[in-house]
């Protein structure tokens, strides 16, 4: 009983330092400024706040987070009042922000005599139909980067560069990635084409940019460039002299020194059109001031002082930042950095990043093409209108206002529907002595039914009624059912056609059925053997086959991916010592589909392994003994005493681990995320897709989640109905 | 029981363990050899995965991260965790009992409400969460966090909680209770100290969902002392670019108390099996 009395101290501790957090007390006036910034850029941050603070007499509270929580938590904080005065972010999500209201007008923190001191390009991206929103920090765009050791000079052209003049198998001479439609920009645009134009509108899909495909085409086949390029792909070869030259962004520059040295051009010149240069999309990092900060003279004073040449300077000098602030390239200290000067002339030639929300949804149809023509499954124009076509589908406008009349009806019935249950079941009779008789047990469930009531029922509750509407959050509009009607009919199109809804349910039951079958043949399987009482070694056993599920499953979610890579990958390495032709993972349905749910029964399997375990620790000994003494075999002893003994707790666990299954997003939008061309995306991976890269449609993609929840209630009644005979021959 | 498995049967068991440790270990490995690597990972490495350029240089890039305050942050994550643990079996237990053993009205759609729960995907949930907390004032505090957590993995409890004391037979209770025990001490004395195996389980999965949660943790606290290490170590990966060799040394030092809890766990799991006074 000591253990529960230390159980019961530390209980008490905990709770203290839980609430035990003071903030020490200061009466300077207080900024909050929130950034996302790592490494050098956070380092050169830190000291430009400093010297604003003693400037100011203020104290500005930094938060530094993550990318990929970033925006949501803006998105949640801002318009409560909790976000921050001042905020850093790249310039293209300046549509969205102001579609939510989340940034106000710079005003007196970028007045109009300051504004010939930032370059035009900068300013240019910081204005939306007239009216500046934030103040210019720093310009990114891609350049070249080339390996010192390998080669000497300026490439002339860009064919010049993509020679390979006999390097040796596993060598190339530029390795960018090719296939992502943001490296993809700058050959469009050198080739004339343009991604989304000022009204909105896709514009890839036309001569410009079939010819920007067919020239990748040809670095293909001229093996160029290397197969499934990605970022660490592009870093590795480039460190280990095995590409000759990269395109990429500053954000290189710290990887690009582990090489054996570099240097650094804007883009080059592309022969085939006339000597046009390859043109990348320019990103202006920008102090934003929040509809908040907007009001406070202090806020507006750190977002000017941030802009302003001392804070430049720092910023160039320490986080290699290619600052928007002209004075500061006159600077003989920034003029000795070489890399700075070519991304700065690099940034020169760049086309600054369209802020129209449209852009969001333009990335992943133009990304698709250039894969599907990479793969040869389409040639570049009929790619290219198939990217259109999604498009014009992702951005179609909400439906006209309905009549309210259709929702009501359904609503209403359900609530009929449910009363008149209720009224039935208390006209039965001995109900009030049944209801008498629930009163102790209320007293148990009472905590448990409010918490879960109010932390998990209403927010669910809340996303229903969402679907109800389109538009963004500030601009709202009812809607009806239409989002339900849209998914349902697949939005006009074929219902099993390419990303329906109905196309996409059958993958996602294979995907359910196949993995909960993996997880519990072996979950089970391991669970017994690991339950044997003379087994050695037991302790090492658990610990090492629950290790898929301790460590962070982002990390090794991305791992697998990496083993299936087709050129460096693992897997590929293990089946051609096995005498196998390597396998292109992700460029077949069948295949990318085997490496998700590989990945997935991995990470899945200890979690039934440990509920078995814990199952079985609950089966009597005795039980067993008297089986073994009934001469029972081992396999009826499984069957006829142990499983109808563990059943009991392990059928929550496998219903609970179906339901998980089917709307276990993660996996697959980490190791496929949903190539080829979408075909492995389960129902789950949609709506996030509606939510997150298609305009954000929440509405819809509440739509989806309600439609997926009903599925499920479905598929559990189903599942009831089937086992009710035997539940009750059980009892 | 005693009886001495033969050699046999005992090979092929160590076979079948040891093929899926292989299984369970390759991927790991593949992360530990990039959390040594000083320069990322060799693309000629092939199938075996070795460090390439080893050192510790990724681990003191990670514990030196946020201006040294990575072993603050080491111990908000210890205490969201347990505390959510905690929180999470002290809800979830009396209630999960009730459903187990107790008749009463709304039984039936509680459960069902309880699955439903799990059904719903949880597509941006992090702004009604928002909402809700701003309006119990427990934005920016630990507290809340625990809170959210605690209840999200409250249904799954509740859940696997039933299953076990079901599988407890009620003679015992009767027994206690026509010895003079009341149903709360019943439950108390002798109920509980029999499911001590799946209170552990259910405790360490409650502790696995806080553990490794980044999105809500970074949307629901505004202090960096505050934080807990998913969110630091997600910092780890920006908008182009990523530095995977801290983030995966981070996901190393994050997994090692998941697996010193789970060593312990495992003790109470055995001491169910020769404790639990299910004999009578």
């Amino acid at each position: 009983m000591s253990r529960v009395r230390t159980i019961c101290l530390a209980v008490i501790a905990l709770a203290l330092a839980l609430f035990g957090a003071g903030c020490g007390g200061n009466d300077k006036p207080r900024l909050v400024l929130w950034h996302a910034y790592r490494g050098d850029e956070e380092i050169a941050l830190k000291q430009v706040l400093a010297a604003f603070e003693k400037e100011r007499d203020v104290t500005v509270e930094v938060l530094a987070l993550p990318f990929d929580a970033y925006a949501t938590k803006l998105e949640s904080a801002i318009p409560h009042a909790h976000g921050p005065d001042v905020f850093l972010d790249a310039h293209e999500r300046l549509g969205s922000y102001l579609q939510n209201t989340l940034v106000a007008p710079s005003g007196d923190a970028l007045p109009p005599e300051d504004r010939a001191s930032f370059d035009t390009a900068a300013l240019d991206a910081a204005t939306v139909s007239g009216t500046t929103y934030g103040v210019p920090l720093a310009q990114k765009s891609l350049a070249l980067f080339v390996s010192t050791a390998l080669m000497t000079g300026e490439p002339t052209s860009f064919e010049a560069l993509a020679k390979r003049d006999g390097l040796p198998d596993g060598s190339f001479p530029l390795a960018y990635e090719a296939e992502s439609a943001y490296f993809h920009a700058p050959l469009l645009h050198a080739f004339g084409g343009r991604m989304v134009d000022a009204e909105g509108h896709f514009v890839a899909a036309t001569p410009e940019g079939e010819a920007s495909i067919a020239f990748l085409l040809e670095l293909k086949k001229a093996r160029a460039i290397p197969d499934e390029p990605n970022g660490a792909l592009v870093t590795e070869l480039f460190a280990s002299g095995k590409a000759k030259a990269v395109i990429s962004g500053p954000w290189f520059l710290a990887d690009a020194k582990k090489s054996k040295g570099y240097r650094v051009f804007p883009l080059p010149k592309l022969r085939e059109t006339g000597e046009a240069r390859l043109r990348a999309f320019l990103t202006v990092d920008l102090a934003m001031l929040s509809p908040e900060g907007a009001k406070n003279p202090n806020a507006r004073a750190l977002a000017k002082y941030l802009g302003g040449p001392s804070s430049a300077k720092t910023r160039a000098l320490v986080g290699k930042q290619v600052v928007a602030t002209k004075a500061v390239w006159d600077d003989a200290d920034v003029k000795k950095d070489a890399d700075l000067s070519a991304f700065h002339a690099a940034a020169e030639t760049g086309i600054p990043m369209p802020t129209t929300p449209a852009m969001r949804a333009a990335w992943v149809p133009l990304e698709q093409a250039i894969k599907k023509s990479v793969r040869g499954d389409a040639t570049p124009k009929a790619a290219l209108d198939e990217a259109r076509e999604r498009f014009v589908d992702a951005m179609k406008p909400p439906p006209p206002r309905p009549s309210p009349t259709p929702l009501f009806v359904v609503l209403s019935m359900v609530l009929v529907g449910l009363a008149m249950a209720a009224v039935k079941n208390a006209r039965e009779p001995g109900f009030s002595g049944r209801w008498r008789a629930s009163i102790p047990a209320y007293k148990y469930v009472a905590h448990a039914a409010i918490v879960v009531f109010v932390l998990v029922v209403l927010p669910l509750v809340a996303g229903t009624l969402t679907s109800f509407f389109a538009g963004t959050r500030n601009d709202a509009q009812y809607v009806g059912l239409s989002n339900y009607i849209e998914i349902l009919t697949a939005r006009g199109g074929p219902l099993l056609g390419h990303g329906s809804f109905w196309l996409t349910l059958l993958v996602t039951v294979l995907w359910t059925v196949v993995n909960v079958f993996f997880h519990v043949g072996i979950g089970l399987l391991l669970g017994v053997l690991l339950s044997r009482p003379l087994l050695r070694l037991k302790a090492v056993y658990r610990v090492l086959l629950i290790l898929p599920w301790a460590v962070p499953s982002y990390v090794t979610a991305l791992a697998w991916k990496g083993m299936f890579h087709r050129q460096y990958g693992a897997i590929n390495a293990i089946l051609s010592t096995l005498g196998a032709a390597p396998v292109s993972w992700f460029s077949k349905f069948s295949t990318a589909f085997a490496a998700n749910i590989a990945t997935n029964v991995w990470l899945g399997f200890p979690f039934m392994m440990v509920v078995t375990v814990g199952a079985l620790t609950a089966v009597p000994k005795d039980v067993l003994e008297a089986a073994e003494v009934d001469g029972a075999t081992r396999w009826q002893r499984f069957r006829l005493v142990v499983m109808p003994l563990v059943a009991p707790a392990l059928l929550p666990s496998v219903v609970l681990g179906s339901v998980w299954t089917f709307n276990m997003f993660n996996v697959v939008f980490l190791v496929s995320g949903g190539e080829p061309d979408g075909q492995t995306d389960i129902l789950v991976s949609e709506a996030y897709r509606w939510a997150f890269t298609r305009n954000a449609q929440y509405g819809y993609a509440a739509a989806y989640a309600v439609l997926i929840f009903g599925l499920l209630m479905l598929g559990s009644r189903l599942m009831q109905r089937l086992g009710a005979p035997k539940e009750g021959a059980k009892t | 029981m005693d009886k001495k498995p033969s050699l046999l049967e005992s090979v092929i068991v160590h076979t079948v363990l040891l093929t899926f440790v292989a299984f369970a270990i390759y991927p790991i490995l593949w992360v530990v050899s990039l959390a040594f690597s000083r320069g990322g990972l060799s693309s000629s490495s092939g199938a075996l995965p070795v460090p390439h350029d080893p050192s510790f240089d990724n681990f003191r890039i990670v514990t030196a991260g946020s201006g040294g305050i990575f072993w603050l942050q080491l111990g908000n994550s210890l205490i969201v965790s347990l505390a959510t643990a905690v929180v999470a079996v002290v809800i979830a237990t009396p209630a999960a009992y009730a459903l187990a053993r107790f008749d009463f009205v709304g039984k039936k759609a509680g459960m069902g409400t309880l699955l439903a729960t799990q059904m719903f995907p949880t597509v941006a949930s992090a702004v009604p969460l928002y909402l809700l907390l701003e309006a119990l004032h427990l934005l920016d505090s630990r507290a809340g966090l625990v809170l959210v957590y605690a209840t999200t993995s409250v249904p799954f409890a509740i859940f696997q909680l039933r299953g076990s004391f079901e599988t407890i037979p009620v003679e015992l209770e009767e027994a206690a209770m026509v010895d003079g025990a009341t149903r709360t001490q019943a439950f108390l004395r002798v109920v509980l100290p029999a499911a001590r195996p799946a209170i552990a389980v259910t405790a360490l999965f409650a502790f696995m969902s806080a553990w490794n949660e980044f999105i809500l943790a970074a949307t629901l606290l505004s202090r960096e002392t505050a934080f807990t290490l998913p969110v630091v170590l997600q910092r780890f990966v920006g908008e182009h670019d990523a530095a995977w060799g801290p983030f995966a040394a981070g996901a190393m030092l994050v997994s090692i108390p998941v697996m010193a809890l789970f060593y312990l766990a495992q003790r109470q799991l055995i001491g169910g099996l020769t404790a639990g006074g299910v004999k009578g």
